[in-house]
């Protein structure tokens, strides 16, 4: 499954799954730090996804992972994540 | 740096992958319950191979389908029935009950009000979208009033059932009603639904963007998970004959009810020991 490269700036990043998303901007609209937006792309069936438009602003909270409907997206903060062992 | 990062969903593994994508439409907030389920499941710590879920008909019907546990997608409005004798016959098991509203109250109505009545140990989670989905945004038990449908096209005017206030009225002895919209504490009354014993009934309004919404003119899903922010209220133990529902109104959510009394199993126990003498108790045995 593509995942599009997280943009690692701030405390935390997103992965979003693009071919799953169906573009319902829930992530957009309740991301608590407003640091995501629509990409200029389309995916493979014609929806806009998520980008992390300002990365420094992510903390990876992970409450656009709770919203999305699809499964598409989830953050994760960098400290779990380097926690974590590297596949 | 972005290559060393990799991770994977923590919702994926409760979920079927080769099922996915699901059908659900764009904005449609099941999936959004779907996923807070899972994480409930992953903090209740529970051993999955004893939780299985059950489904009736309709979009949220398919939830059983998507979910990697035991699962059942049975008839029209038979899954409180199924679901019954799947804890009866192994009262070991943790049955889940996942439907959406047309399911449980329109044609399961009768199902759903005798299994309150009999404290039937279950957790049933309806997703109530206001409309019937699937088959064409008809007029549910739950519409409410002055809301145009297809089966109403001048308003509906036909009083909806107050959910939260019939299910206390039966006997659920858990009761509680979040919205899309109120994720985390969605995933809290899961666990604390799962935890509990008895007749557990969660209500989640979701919206329904291709039916309920566009005939009604109120813009996308998102926009009705908006109308949940701006017009929902925390009233816990809040008197359940006033949490109903009116059309774009204001919406009481929380824990509305939390009591505790004898489950079908435990009372049939109890009865047959003191009635019969050589009575071998059935069910929790290994609790």
């Amino acid at each position: 499954m593509a995942e599009n490269a997280p943009a690692v700036k701030g405390k935390g990043t997103v992965f979003v799954r693009l071919e799953v998303c169906k573009g319902c901007s829930y992530c957009i609209d309740f991301c608590p730090t407003k640091c995501l937006a629509f990409s200029k792309e389309f995916n493979a069936k014609g929806y806009h996804y998520p980008v992390l438009a300002k990365p420094e602003g992510c903390v990876g909270c992970d409450l656009c992972g709770l919203y999305c409907p699809d499964f598409a997206i989830f953050g994760v903060r960098l400290k779990d994540l380097e926690k974590a062992p590297r596949k | 740096m972005n290559e060393t990062l990799k991770a994977e969903n923590p919702v994926l593994p409760y979920l079927r992958q080769d099922r996915l994508p699901h059908i659900w439409c764009p904005g449609c907030g099941i999936g959004s319950t779907v996923n807070c389920f899972a994480r409930a499941l992953t903090e209740s710590k529970l051993d999955l191979d004893k939780v299985a879920i059950v489904s009736g008909i309709g979009c949220t019907g398919r939830v059983a389908g998507y979910m990697n546990l035991d699962s059942f997608h049975t008839t029209h409005g038979r899954a409180i029935p199924f679901a019954t004798g799947l804890k009866l016959g192994n009262p070991n098991l943790k049955v889940v009950v996942y439907s959406g509203d047309g399911d449980l109250f329109a044609i399961g109505g009768n199902h759903f009000v005798h299994a309150a009545r009999r404290n039937m140990d279950l957790t049933v989670i309806c997703v109530n979208n206001s409309t019937y989905g699937m088959t064409g945004g008809q007029v549910a038990p739950t519409t409410p009033l002055g809301a145009t449908q297809t089966t109403m096209p001048y308003g509906n005017f036909e009083p909806p059932f107050n959910l939260p206030f019939l299910a206390e009225a039966c006997g659920a002895v858990f009761v509680a009603r979040w919205t899309v919209f109120h994720v985390r504490q969605l995933i809290r009354t899961m666990k604390e639904g799962l935890a509990k014993r008895g007749f557990v009934f969660i209500e989640v309004l979701a919206p329904c963007p291709t039916l309920y919404s566009r005939r009604n003119k109120l813009g996308d899903g998102v926009d009705q998970v908006k109308y949940y922010k701006e017009r929902s209220a925390v009233k816990d133990g809040a008197d359940t004959r006033e949490v109903g529902l009116s059309f774009q109104g204001d919406i009481a959510v929380g824990k509305f009810v939390d009591r505790d009394r004898p489950t079908w199993l435990d009372a049939m126990n109890r009865h047959y020991s003191s009635v019969l003498h050589d009575y071998h108790e059935v069910g929790h045995a290994e609790d």
